[in-house]
Order: C-alpha cells, then sequence, then structure tokens
C-alpha cells in the first residue's frame, strides 16, 4: 500500500505544524493521520506528484513570518468594482478590505456555519483534512432570497513570501438564498520570491432558482503551489457557471465539484490553461447529477508549451433517478513544445437510462494548413500561431460576458500570446 | 395476455443453451494451489526443467501479489485454494487421428457446432478444441504443416519447438505482469501455440476452442501466436461451459508476437456461461491478452464479442513499438441480468507514425454493470502518432448502468488523439418507426442493437459474424418492455 499513500517525513511535518482543536478539527487530523499524503500510485494524484513537489519546497512546522502589506494596488482588476475581502497568507485582512453590507453579508467564516464541511468530503482527500483541520481564516458570503448582488465579490489570496516560503489555509462558504444572484472572482497573487503554498476549501449552497457565477483567475508568476476544493450543491432551477484560467504557477490543482441535487438545474463549467515553462495545472472536476432534468455543460481546453504539463480528469455521474439528463463534456488540448505534455481522462458513470450523456476530447497541434492559409497572405508566422491559439481561445473565453472582467481576461491572454489583437 | 406477450415470456425464460455437461472420464488435480500442485502439472505435461522453474518462479511472484481491486465489478473473495487447477480428458495413449479420440469428446464438440470431422471437411477451418485446458485435437495439421505453419496444443509445442517457446513464452507478457497472468503462468494446462513462418500468409482461419466442462475447475490456458516477417494470420477463439451455480475461473493469458510487415487479425465471440437471472453462478473472465508489434508496419486487430461471463476483466492491448505500426480494437460488450463487465483496451505507441483505432460499443441492459476503461498512451520518441477513440454505450432500463473510464497520456507534441464517446438509450421514435412497420419490439431491438453494433461486427470473419449476430440478439432477449 505504500504507493497509494505515503507517510513521509512531511506528514509527520504537517501533523507538527497544526494546532490540536477540538470536534470537527480533531476529527479532521485523525483522517489526515489515517490516510497518509497521496502517493504516486494514487488514483486521484496519479500525474499530479503533490507528496513529493511539497516535501521539496516547504517546512510547515515552520509557520509564516510577519507581514506588513499596506497597498495592494497593482493586484486589483482594472475597472472592476466591487467588495474587495484580502487574505495575506490566509489571514483575513479588514484594512485592506473594502465592502458594504448593503446587498450581502459578509463575515469572517467561525467554523458554526449551516452546513460547515458538510460538502467538501474530508474522509476521502487528505488535503482536504489538512485544511479541515488548519484553516485560518476564510468568509462566509451570505446573499438573501430574491435579491439580485450587482457588484461583485472578489477574493484576493496573497502569499507574502519576502522573507521565508508562506502557506496558507483558506476556508470559504457561499449560501445563495432562493432566486439570488452573485458574482465571485478569485484571484492568486504572489509579494517576493520565495514559494507559497494555498489549500483553499469553498462550499457553495445554492438554493432553489438562485444563479451562482464563479471565476478563478490563477495568473501568479510567483512559485505558487495551489490545491482548491470546490464544491457546490445545487437546488432546484438553480444555475452555476463557473470560468477557471490557469496561466502560471508550479503546481496548481483545483477540485471542483457540483452537485444537481434538484429538477432543472444548469451548470457550466469552462476552463482555460495556456501553460509554458514548468507549470503543471490539474484539474479535477465531478459533476454528479442526482436529480432527473438537468443539464451540464463542461468545456476545458489548454495550450500547453515548454515543460508544462495539463492535466484534466472530468468525472460525470448520472444516477439512477436523474432521468431526462443531459450532461455535455469536451477536453481540446493542444501541445507547442515536444516537451509539454497532457495527461486526460474524461469519465462517465451512468446509472439512467433515459439520458444524453457524452464526452469527447482531443490532444493535437495547430492545424498547417490554417496556418499556411495566413501565412500565404502576408501575416506573420508569430502572428498567424497568435491568431489561431487566441481563436482557440476565444470558444471558452466568450462565455464569459463583456465588462471589465473580460477586457481584462483578454488583455491576460493577448500578454501571453505576445500579440495585441 | 396477448400473443407478443407470450411470445415475450417464452424467449425471455430462455437460457443460456449450451448448459450441458458432457460424462467424460477426467483426471483432475486435488483442490488448492501449491507448488506441489504446480509440479503436479508440471509432470503431467512431461515437461522440460526449465519450463518448471519459469512456473515456479511465476507461482513464488504471485504469493506476493494482491488481486487487482480498481476494476468496476464486485464479486465475493475467490478463494483460490477451492479451485482444482488441473482437470483432463483421460487418455489412455497418446491419440494419432481423430478416430481414436473419445466417441463422447467428439459427441461434445458437435453439440457445440464444432463437430471436429466435420468441419475438416467442410468449412476449411483448423481447430484446437481446448476441453478444461487441455488441447484435445488439432485438426488440419498436416496441410498447415507443409507452408511450414506450426499450429498445434501448446504442450505439444514445448516438446517440439521448444526453442520458439523459450524465445516467445512471456516476451509479451511476463509472468509477473498482473495478478491473474502470474496465475496463469504457474498453472497453465495447455492452449495453443501458433507460428507463422516469414512471407506465408496462411490460408484458412485458425480458430481455438475453449469449454469448461469439469466441476469446480478453472481454466488456465495460454495462447502463443507468433508471426513472423511479413505473415498473415486471421485467428478465432470462440468459448463455452456448463450451466453451474457456483463460479468457475477462466484466467488465460494471450500473447502475439508481430515482426516486421506481419499481419495478426484475432477474433474472440466470448459466450462462457453468464450466471442465471438471479446472478448466480457465471464464469469470472479474468484475462490479460496482449499484442507486441514489434517490427516496423507490423499490424495487430483485435476484434471481440462479449456477451457471457457473470464478470469480465479484459483488455486486449497493442504495444506499438516498430515504427508505422498499427493496432486496431473493436469491441462488442452486451450485459444482461446481473453481468458485469469491466474491458477495453491498451494501446501503447512507442514507434514513430504508428495508428490506432478504436471503436467500443457498450449495451447494458437488466441490472448489469458495463465500464468502457482504457488507456492510449503516446511515448515521447511516437513522432506523428494517431489514435481515434470512440466508446458509445446503449442502456436498455434504469437499473443498469454505463461507465467510461478513457485514459489518454500524450507526450508527443506531434500526436493526434480523438476521443469521443456517448451515452444513450434505443430511442422511442426508432422502436416507433418499426412497429409501424408491422416489426414487433423484440425484433425492433434487435434491428437497432445490430445496426449499432455493425461497425465492429463487419470486422468478424464471415462466420463468426453470423453466429455473434445471433448471439448479441439471445443475450438481449427479454430486455425490453
Amino acid at each position: 500500500m505504500s504507493t497509494l499513500t505515503e507517510t513521509t517525513p512531511l506528514l509527520a511535518d504537517i501533523l507538527a505544524s497544526i494546532k490540536p482543536g477540538a470536534g470537527l478539527r480533531a476529527d479532521a487530523l485523525a483522517t489526515l493521520e489515517q490516510l497518509g499524503l497521496p502517493g504516486s500510485k494514487s488514483e486521484e494524484y496519479k500525474f499530479t506528484p503533490i507528496t513529493r513537489v511539497l516535501e521539496k519546497n516547504f517546512s510547515f512546522s515552520d509557520g509564516n513570518h510577519e507581514t506588513n502589506i499596506s497597498n495592494i494596488g497593482k493586484f486589483l482588476i482594472p475597472d472592476l468594482e466591487g467588495n474587495i475581502l484580502v487574505f495575506i497568507n490566509g489571514i483575513f485582512s479588514e484594512e485592506l478590505s473594502t465592502y458594504n453590507h448593503e446587498e450581502l453579508h459578509i463575515k469572517p467564516i467561525d467554523g458554526k456555519e449551516k452546513g460547515f464541511a458538510s460538502l467538501a468530503d474530508f474522509k476521502s482527500d487528505a488535503l482536504v483534512a489538512w485544511n479541515t483541520a488548519a484553516w485560518t481564516s476564510g468568509v462566509s458570503l451570505d446573499v438573501s432570497a430574491n435579491t439580485e448582488v450587482h457588484k461583485p465579490v472578489i477574493l484576493h489570496y496573497i502569499n507574502d513570501t519576502t522573507h521565508s516560503a508562506a502557506k496558507s489555509f483558506t476556508r470559504n462558504i457561499i449560501r445563495l438564498g432562493k432566486s439570488s444572484k452573485l458574482t465571485v472572482v478569485e484571484k492568486q497573487d504572489t509579494i517576493g520570491t520565495h514559494a507559497g503554498f494555498s489549500n483553499v476549501v469553498t462550499e457553495g449552497f445554492i438554493e432553489s432558482n438562485a444563479e451562482l457565477h464563479l471565476y478563478s483567475i490563477q495568473a501568479d508568476g510567483g512559485k505558487r503551489f495551489h490545491f482548491g476544493q470546490t464544491t457546490i450543491w445545487q437546488d432546484r432551477n438553480s444555475r452555476v457557471n463557473t470560468f477557471t484560467l490557469t496561466l502560471d504557477g508550479k503546481l496548481i490543482r483545483n477540485n471542483l465539484q457540483l452537485i444537481l441535487d434538484g429538477e432543472g438545474c444548469e451548470s457550466h463549467m469552462n476552463g482555460l490553461y495556456i501553460l509554458q515553462g514548468d507549470t503543471l495545472a490539474d484539474n479535477h472536476t465531478v459533476v454528479d447529477h442526482r436529480k432527473p432534468n438537468a443539464n451540464s455543460n463542461e468545456l476545458y481546453k489548454g495550450v500547453i508549451d515548454g515543460n508544462a504539463k495539463g492535466v484534466f480528469n472530468g468525472k460525470i455521474y448520472v444516477r439512477p433517478d436523474a432521468q431526462k439528463t443531459n450532461a455535455f463534456q469536451s477536453n481540446r488540448n493542444i501541445l507547442l513544445s515536444d516537451k509539454a505534455t497532457v495527461n486526460t481522462k474524461p469519465q462517465l458513470e451512468i446509472w439512467a437510462d433515459d439520458v444524453k450523456c457524452s464526452h469527447g476530447c482531443t490532444t493535437g497541434q495547430l492545424d498547417e494548413e490554417a496556418m499556411f492559409y495566413l501565412q500565404a497572405r502576408g501575416i506573420s508566422k508569430v502572428t498567424a500561431r497568435a491568431m489561431m491559439l487566441y481563436a482557440f481561445a476565444g470558444e471558452v473565453l466568450n462565455t464569459v460576458d463583456s465588462g471589465p472582467l473580460r477586457n481584462y481576461f483578454d488583455s491576460m491572454i493577448s500578454e501571453r500570446l505576445h500579440k495585441n489583437f | 395476455m396477448s400473443k407478443d406477450n407470450q411470445v415475450l415470456e417464452e424467449l425471455t425464460s430462455k437460457e443460456y443453451e449450451h448448459g450441458w455437461t458432457s460424462n467424460i472420464e477426467m483426471e483432475s488435480a486435488p483442490k488448492g494451489l501449491n507448488e506441489d500442485i504446480v509440479r503436479f502439472i508440471s509432470a503431467k505435461k512431461n515437461e522440460p526443467e526449465w519450463l518448471l522453474e519459469w512456473r515456479l518462479k511465476a507461482y513464488r511472484h504471485w504469493l506476493t501479489m494482491k488481486e487487482p481491486t480498481w476494476p468496476n465489478v464486485s464479486y465475493p473473495k475467490i478463494n483460490y485454494q477451492d479451485v482444482i487447477y488441473y482437470a483432463a480428458p483421460k487418455q489412455k495413449a497418446k491419440v494419432n487421428s481423430l478416430d481414436e479420440v473419445d466417441p463422447e469428446l467428439l459427441k461434445t464438440f458437435e453439440k457445440l457446432g464444432i463437430s471436429l470431422t466435420e468441419q475438416k471437411r467442410l468449412t476449411g477451418i483448423a481447430v484446437d478444441a481446448v476441453l478444461d485446458s487441455v488441447s484435445v485435437a488439432t485438426t488440419f495439421k498436416e496441410k498447415l504443416g507443409e507452408l511450414g505453419i506450426i499450429f498445434c496444443s501448446f504442450s505439444e509445442a514445448v516438446k517440439e519447438h521448444p526453442e520458439l517457446i523459450k524465445k516467445y513464452l512471456g516476451s509479451v507478457v511476463p509472468m509477473n505482469d498482473n495478478y491473474f497472468a502470474a496465475l496463469n503462468s504457474a498453472v497453465f494446462s495447455d492452449g495453443s501455440f501458433c507460428y507463422i513462418p516469414k512471407g506465408v500468409r496462411c490460408p484458412m482461419e485458425l480458430s481455438t476452442y475453449f469449454r469448461i466442462n469439469a466441476a469446480n475447475t478453472g481454466q488456465f490456458e495460454r495462447t502463443l501466436i507468433v508471426a513472423d516477417e511479413g505473415s498473415y494470420v486471421s485467428y478465432l477463439e470462440g468459448c463455452t461451459a456448463p450451466q453451474r451455480d457456483e463460479n468457475q475461473l477462466h484466467a488465460a493469458v494471450v500473447e502475439i508476437y508481430a515482426m516486421k510487415n506481419a499481419q495478426v487479425k484475432y477474433s474472440t465471440v466470448q459466450n462462457w456461461y453468464p450466471g442465471d437471472k438471479e446472478g448466480k453462478g457465471g464464469i469470472y473472465n479474468f484475462v490479460t491478452k496482449r499484442a507486441l508489434c514489434f517490427g516496423d508496419h507490423s499490424k495487430v486487430s483485435w476484434t471481440q464479442v462479449e456477451t457471457g461471463s457473470s464478470i469480465t476483466w479484459k483488455y486486449p492491448s497493442c504495444v506499438l513499438k516498430g515504427d508505422y505500426s498499427s493496432g486496431e480494437f473493436y469491441s462488442v460488450a452486451v450485459t444482461n441480468n446481473y453481468q458485469q463487465a469491466d474491458t477495453g483496451t491498451k494501446m501503447i505507441h512507442i514507434g514513430k507514425n504508428t495508428k490506432s483505432r478504436i471503436v467500443s460499443k457498450g449495451i447494458s441492459a437488466g441490472h448489469s454493470q458495463n465500464s468502457y476503461r482504457g488507456q492510449v498512451h503516446i511515448m515521447k520518441r511516437a513522432e506523428g502518432a494517431r489514435n481515434f477513440s470512440q466508446c458509445d454505450s446503449l442502456l436498455m432500463g434504469d437499473k443498469c448502468g454505463a461507465h467510461t473510464f478513457p485514459y489518454i497520456d500524450v507526450e508527443n507534441n506531434s500526436a493526434k488523439v480523438e476521443h469521443e464517446a456517448t451515452t444513450s438509450k434505443i430511442g422511442e421514435d426508432q422502436i416507433f418507426y418499426c412497429l409501424q412497420r408491422g416489426i414487433d419490439e423484440e425484433s425492433a431491438v434487435a434491428l437497432i442493437v445490430n445496426g449499432y453494433a455493425k461497425e465492429v461486427l463487419n470486422q468478424l470473419p464471415m462466420e463468426f459474424a453470423v453466429e455473434a449476430q445471433k448471439l448479441l440478439a439471445l443475450t438481449l432477449e427479454g430486455s425490453v418492455g
């Protein structure tokens, strides 16, 4: 069993770093100790050697260095007005945050919220157990029924690694009352040059007819090691749209899980990863259809260059009751260099017969004929390549409505492709 | 009750047609597995020392291994000490021609529709029949011998062509490859061996027929096919077993070694006893099949129609080592009642410009669970590799399940890999269309299913295609309505 889980010095280091708590924290700590960290043969972490990588870069029992950040201006998304909540090394910073309570209830999380730890399963994933035992702060976002929140909530996860490696453990809970609407943007940033680790667990409860938009921006130039678990439960006729943009980082692991537990739910999961250098981006998604007449649609696209590695695992479960389900999933990758690799596993598990489900996945390179077409018309090879990649990314990007956020995404992707359109 | 319903009722109650047993005097080893049993089997077969050593090595390795738990199937734990590892029809002396074979035995194969003598004259297929893991008769040997083709039982090959066996045994599926392959390597009792010499195109289909007859026995046969440069062979495999309440174990190994420009086509119609309607009894079919496309431009094609077995665990795979080599996998897997199947393929691209194609069609009915599990791995040096995979599942009824687990690992940027999968049920409008034209529901389903599986059935040799089509219809009888 030694390759399935590992009891390395890292585990001892982690266990030593966690202050013993009571109740749930103690329970999670015991689970972590018992589970061990995922090893190389662990099915869920087969291509993402998270244990080995963390061991090499971090000492968790050291704790975090004192931090004194007074300005986060350069991390803000241009022109985007919103409720800005800032976390430095996993601690909520009241001074740097600006928000109001007019439309939604924002409060620091205390672990006593209704449904806390009921969605993110810490019994099966060691990293979730770790977070459940060790989280330092986070927010609870609560939207009352029949309320549309016009300004998005922007969560800045900033690691201050000026003096030493930083580690942050954040825990959020989002609750949308009936027929309400909220947009949440998550963004990762680093100050300093040392390595940074973040472990963020977010649980969402979307009541009937409510709508959540969740954007994740992972374009942190620093040495970012990230584990994220987002589990969202949906009641009838609710809608969830997610968009994950991954451009940078050392090792990024996103677990995104949607539970469609009511009739008529609609979910869209979109992801775009444009990788270079030695970034490893791993998206593990789960769509769990539990009730009939729901639709889900998933589109993840990747452009992989340099030594980078893209991993995708998409599970679609259709439970016996979930008749008339439509579930679609697509994962498409372009490999640009001969050292780039992609590992994908789209997985369907279906127990209901009256369903339409499909998945497709492709891996290839830019179409030579299309490149030739553009070059024959006097467009340079570099521009032609950028145009083609931009168009490839466009399919996912177009799911984001126009506005400051879309402009921001566009500018980031243009910068990555070295081309302004 | 309407007439239609009566017909349906009759069809539903129709059971496994190969469920009889024959009274042949058997000779068997005592139950259980230990080094003595391995020695006993080896001694029974008069094997040379090196093969016994090989078996013992496999057995010792097996002891250190754990039964795999990753397949998407569930079954009570197998007690490996409760299985008889060797059972053979009693032979008084060496049989020289078919006339000397036990008439009861010949009758057995006649009942199965492969009368050895008939077949010899009429169909022109060379058959190697394996009963309870011992090869009992091989037809057409002389005619093939003229071309230099060796087609005989495994134990015969060990005696007559030890240099070939020594060289190729375990070269594609090493004895420590996996739990069941190791078990097979330790206790395999017989099987078929086939060697096609350079540049020879085998003029007829070669075929092995497997049957488990004795109770409580496991069947462990081993097939080894070596296709030398520029040769071609088409190989068929069929299997049945009697109806029994307890589960029986079948752990086979098939190895194919294809050299430069060689082509091998391997077709299987698997119809082991699937258990009764309550899921009682049936064969556990845990098989390791692998082909090595060693030479440039070699080609191996697997075609399988899986309708039997209570549990299937089988992944015929191709290791594409030679440049420009290609692998194909065509599969129809049907599960009904309480059957469980976890089947698929592995395509490992190592050589440049290698190609593979996967077409898998799963059909689940009743309370069955049907999984496709496959891997396409494009290694770093596999420049210009190409893969296309298609996995479709058809669900009939709301108690069954269909699952897809494809792994796609690409390490080369010039590779093109495509994968698509769909899951759906038979459209009500399709059924309605047939009903409207006077085709009853049962036939309509058979028609639609056959159309759905056509792409795979077309790959089968003529004789098998007909059988497979009938088998499909039979397996799904009573699953609609």
